[in-house]
């Protein structure tokens, strides 16, 4: 079980670094599906190990707000893109000192 | 040295006024009518109150002074001990328990005052008739004087202190409404500030007065101060003594708040002889002897008014030796005669009627002199420097006439009004106190030498005119208030005869303790008459047999130079009020902005200058802040980690 | 576990490959990889349910949600390689370093024992325990999502609705605005342009060549142009000849007025 935990650890990983490093703000917004996938794995995983079906209902519900976060974080990407004709996440930087 | 009136003082114990003197109100309300008519009517009539408001201003105030003298001779015909009444007009404020009415008490020393008042300034207003006639703004002028008419009113037919306070701030305003009436002179108008800073000090006297009456007493009326006086500590009432003897030095430009008077001779002469010699500065000699109950449980304060009142009377006198502007001699000797007045007054019951007298006495002659004054400025240009005048007796004779009338009876000419009303004072301070008495002699014989020193300079040796003038007797308008003056002013004596103004006043002043002089009454005039004729005779010998030089010369001894600056009265609340505050302001204004502003501006620059580092944090670049955010989250990890591992 | 040791290293690679591929396109493949993937393992870890849920959900739905805004957005944009923050790639590698080093150290100090299984929860059967748990103790949770779910619709509708600033210009306004273009800069009152269509070649991807022997840009899509796939008509002209000669035909035999326009000389004007 232990092999399923070090995977999901190392996709998170994964998908922070992208978070980190991407700039597309598409991409961005798919490592982030990528960490929470990550997260679904290892409660799936710790559901199996422990015998109950809580894990699993926690994954349910990562699910439901991964599906809601994307619907909103895409429609803002889109509405950012319609003004500014740009997709990265550089570009949208004028809200600072 | 004092001791106390037998008895008490007398209480105050008013009747309600009826028939004739249920008019009282109306005295205050015609003047003040006068003045709403010609101050507020004015720029609403459109100019038509400009050409006739002056009849106006006459007409209010004469019959203002009718209803006066009805009042006075009902009065005379009531008895001794009913001669006090007082008129409720309606609840003026009720805070707590302070109720404050609009009343108003007239006595003998109201109904003399009234007279004074509304007569002298009847006459007066008679003649800026004339005096004004060629000032485009005179209507304003005269509703000026009706105020001031109306306030001095006020202020003595009050019967509580809050309705004197009332007239007291009533008459400041106007007289500095009046001094700087000629505000585009600039003189003018830093006379008429420096009058009122300095009357704000004697205000605060006042002011400060009036809340102790009410914390003693729980009222300000006179009846019942003057009924619970002898139930109150002698240090509250030296406290209250002195503090109306600050009201009274700042009100009639007394040592030390003195220095006023001179500058405001800026104004209008015929302001000059009604608020400056005749009524307004007198009030302070009308408040002590009006508040003789406090007075009288107060021996210590009635040294200080004997104090202040001697060393005016000397400084008065000095100052008006050596100026060569014929109003600022005559502002000089109406402080020096009111420094008479006050040390009559500072003497206690004995000495109450005489100030009054000579209060009144003093009234006539200055007024005749300042009127006199401005009917010579009339006629040579509105110069007013004496070295450019000289033998006008031949010019105007009616003004010299009336002026020489005010003239002997100033300097105290035996048979004139000043003779009899300043004798008895000098008897009085020698009964009570011998350096006061001598000094009073002194201030006498200078007396005689500066107003002979004027009289020569301005009426005879030699023309010394300036190029152009044409001295001109005044009109009949400015000449007849003269030459009633001039007859009051010679007259004036005839209210002592037979003791009568000591009985008329004595309902208010109390039974006076007869004690003998050291001296024979008649030895003590002699004295007096000596001194003075000495005075007089220094004046010629200085002024008259001498060519006078028509600028004055600069090298002369120390007295005069001292005397010529005004006994350095100016440069004395410099140097002891004007530069201390001076520095205090500049102090707190550095500490202000040095160290006030230094903390909170740098406060502010500190913050200011750490947002401006920190905010470059804020670099607006989203995986910047997902890179905070991630790193906070690995702390937040390892240090769960090393929590469980440890 | 073998169906783990197969699909763990094909998530990893694709998880990196997201990591790597320039474009946005592939890596929403990549990512559809590492899901599918990840339904496997569900399957294997006694999870039914959340593993069709996953292909159904993730895959099917918000996958595809990401392509359409991929297609909204323009196929073709991609990331530049230069970085732009200073020092931010550096800082990210050292960080995910970290966030790897801090994981295995924590793994390394926890021995799980052998996994329980699900078979005793699972008895009345996968979907049945869910609904069991999921409206009895995870009620008010799973309520709580419907609001989050309406609450996410009603908001993507705000943002991605655009309110009509001016008035919906009408065929004659559009006309009139064209004769207003022709008028102002002698932009061409008629349709584009028909691509080059050549006999021997399906292009659309040919710009037509204008009588001058120039290609018009105006007659290729501009989604093309900007994928970089438009052909040149005068490059490829030169195997003509060539062709022409295979066909054993005369050269220029179709230069006949009835012929097709089939060389860059009789190429559409317009």
């Amino acid at each position: 079980m232990t092999d399923y935990v070090v995977l999901s650890s190392i996709l998170f990983t994964i998908g922070a670094v992208g978070v980190l490093t991407r700039r597309n703000a598409i991409v961005v917004f798919m490592c982030v599906e990528l960490m929470l996938n990550a997260c679904n794995l290892a409660l799936v995983a710790f559901a199996n190990q422990n015998g109950n079906l809580d894990g699993q209902i926690a994954a349910f519900l990562v699910m439901v707000v991964a599906a809601a976060e994307v619907v909103v974080g895409l429609a803002i990407i889109m509405t950012i893109f319609r003004t500014r004709r740009s997709a990265s996440v550089d570009d949208a930087s004028l809200l600072k000192y | 040295m004092f001791v106390l009136a037998e008895g008490a003082a007398p209480v105050v114990h008013p009747a309600a006024a009826s028939g004739v003197f249920s008019l009282l109100w109306l005295v205050i309300a015609l003047p003040m009518l006068g003045a709403v008519v010609l101050l507020v009517g004015g720029p609403l009539a459109k100019g038509r109150l400009d050409r006739n408001g002056h009849r106006i201003g006459v007409a209010l105030p004469v019959l203002a002074f009718v209803i006066s003298l009805a009042m006075f001779i009902q009065l005379l015909g009531r008895s001794s001990d009913n001669r006090q009444l007082s008129q409720h007009l309606y609840t003026w404020f009720e805070a707590g328990g302070l109720k404050v009415g609009a009343d108003l008490l007239y006595d003998p020393l109201s109904a003399l005052f009234l007279l004074l008042i509304t007569g002298v300034g009847s006459l007066i207003h008679i003649y800026s008739v004339g005096y004004m006639a060629s000032d485009e703004r005179r209507r304003r002028f005269f509703g000026y004087l009706n105020l001031f008419i109306a306030a001095m009113v006020t202020l003595v037919l009050a019967a509580n202190y809050f309705g004197v306070f009332l007239g007291w701030e009533g008459v400041g305003l106007a007289s500095y409404l009046l001094i700087g009436f000629w505000q585009y002179k600039h003189s003018a108008a830093a006379a008429a500030k420096k009058a009122f800073i300095l009357n704000r000090v004697g205000d605060i006297g006042m002011a400060m007065g009036v809340s102790l009456f009410f914390v003693t007493f729980g009222t300000t009326d006179f009846t019942t101060i003057s009924a619970n006086a002898n139930k109150v500590s002698e240090g509250t009432m030296t406290a209250l003594g002195l503090l109306l003897l600050l009201a009274a030095c700042g009100k009639s430009a007394q040592v030390p708040l003195q220095s006023w008077l001179l500058d405001a001779m800026e104004g209008p002469t015929p302001v000059s002889a009604l608020i400056h010699a005749a009524t307004m500065v007198t009030a302070g000699v009308y408040l002590i002897v009006r508040s003789n109950f406090i007075f009288d449980y107060a021996p210590h304060a009635r040294t200080a008014v004997m104090i202040v009142a001697v060393v005016t009377l000397l400084w008065g006198a000095i100052i008006g030796c050596a100026n060569d502007d014929i109003k600022k001699v005559l502002a000089g000797s109406t402080m020096s005669q009111i420094g008479y007045m006050m040390l009559g007054a500072g003497i206690g019951p004995a000495g109450y009627p005489f100030a009054i007298f000579h209060l009144l006495n003093h009234g006539f002659f200055k007024a005749d002199m300042f009127l006199g004054a401005g009917s010579v400025m009339h006629g040579m240009n509105d110069d007013v420097n004496m070295r450019h005048y000289g033998v006008l007796r031949r010019a105007m004779p009616v003004t010299f006439l009336t002026f020489a009338m005010g003239y002997l009876a100033i300097i105290g000419f035996p048979g004139f009004s000043g003779f009899w009303s300043k004798d008895r004072i000098i008897e009085e301070a020698l009964t009570q106190s011998w350096w006061a008495g001598v000094l009073a002699i002194v201030g006498a014989g200078i007396t005689g030498f500066y107003m002979t020193r004027l009289m020569f300079m301005t009426f005879f040796t030699d023309r010394r005119w300036a190029e152009g003038v044409h001295p001109h007797e005044s009109p009949p308008v400015m000449t007849v208030p003269l030459i009633v003056l001039a007859a009051l002013s010679v007259l004036g004596g005839v209210m002592l005869i037979g003791n009568w103004i000591v009985n008329f006043l004595e309902p208010v002043t109390g039974q006076i303790a007869h004690e003998n002089p050291p001296l024979s009454s008649l030895a003590i005039s002699a004295i007096v008459v000596a001194i003075v004729a000495v005075g007089v005779a220094a004046a010629w010998y200085f002024v008259g047999r001498v060519e006078v030089p028509r600028e004055a010369p600069a090298d002369v001894s120390w007295p005069v130079t001292a005397a010529r600056a005004e006994l350095y009265g100016n440069e004395i609340n410099d140097e002891l009020v004007g530069k201390p505050v001076g520095a205090l302001v500049a102090g707190s204004t550095y500490f202000d902005r040095y160290a006030v502003d230094g903390f909170v501006e740098g406060t502010a620059s500190a913050v200011g200058g750490s947002g401006l580092v920190l905010r470059r944090l804020q670099t607006g670049f989203v995986r910047s802040y997902a890179l905070s955010l991630l790193a906070g989250a690995i702390l937040v990890v390892a240090a769960l980690l090393a929590v469980n591992l440890a | 576990m073998t169906t783990f040791w197969i699909l763990a290293p094909v998530m990893v690679l694709a998880a990196l490959g997201i990591l790597f591929v320039r474009k946005a396109v592939h890596a929403a493949l990549l990512l559809a990889i590492v899901m599918l993937s990840l339904a496997v393992l569900y399957l294997t870890l006694d999870a039914p349910f959340l593993a069709f849920v996953q292909v159904i959900v993730y895959t099917g739905a918000i996958l595809m949600l990401f392509l359409f805004v991929l297609m909204l957005v323009g196929v073709d944009a991609s990331d530049s390689v230069v970085e732009t923050i200073t020092g931010q790639r550096f800082m990210a590698v050292v960080a995910g370093l970290l966030l790897g080093a801090i994981f295995v150290i924590g793994l390394g100090q926890v021995t799980l024992a052998t996994a329980t299984g699900l078979s005793g929860p699972n008895a009345p059967g996968n979907i049945p325990a869910l609904a069991n748990l999921l409206f009895s103790k995870y009620v008010f949770a799973f309520e709580v999502t419907s609001a989050l779910l309406i609450t996410a619709a009603v908001g993507a509708m705000v943002l991605a609705h655009r309110e009509r600033l001016e008035p919906k210009a009408t065929q004659a306004m559009l006309a009139a605005q064209r004769m207003q273009d022709y008028a102002d800069s002698g932009k061409h009152l008629g349709p584009l342009p028909t691509p080059g269509v050549f006999a021997r070649h399906n292009a659309v991807d040919t710009p037509a060549l204008l009588p001058d022997g120039t290609a018009s840009e105006a007659s290729v899509s501009r989604v093309l142009a900007a994928r970089g796939t438009v052909r040149s008509a005068p490059a490829m002209a030169g195997d003509i000849a060539g062709i022409e000669k295979q066909l054993g035909q005369a050269p220029h035999a179709g230069r006949d007025r009835s012929a097709p326009a089939t060389t860059e000389e009789e190429a559409p004007a317009t």
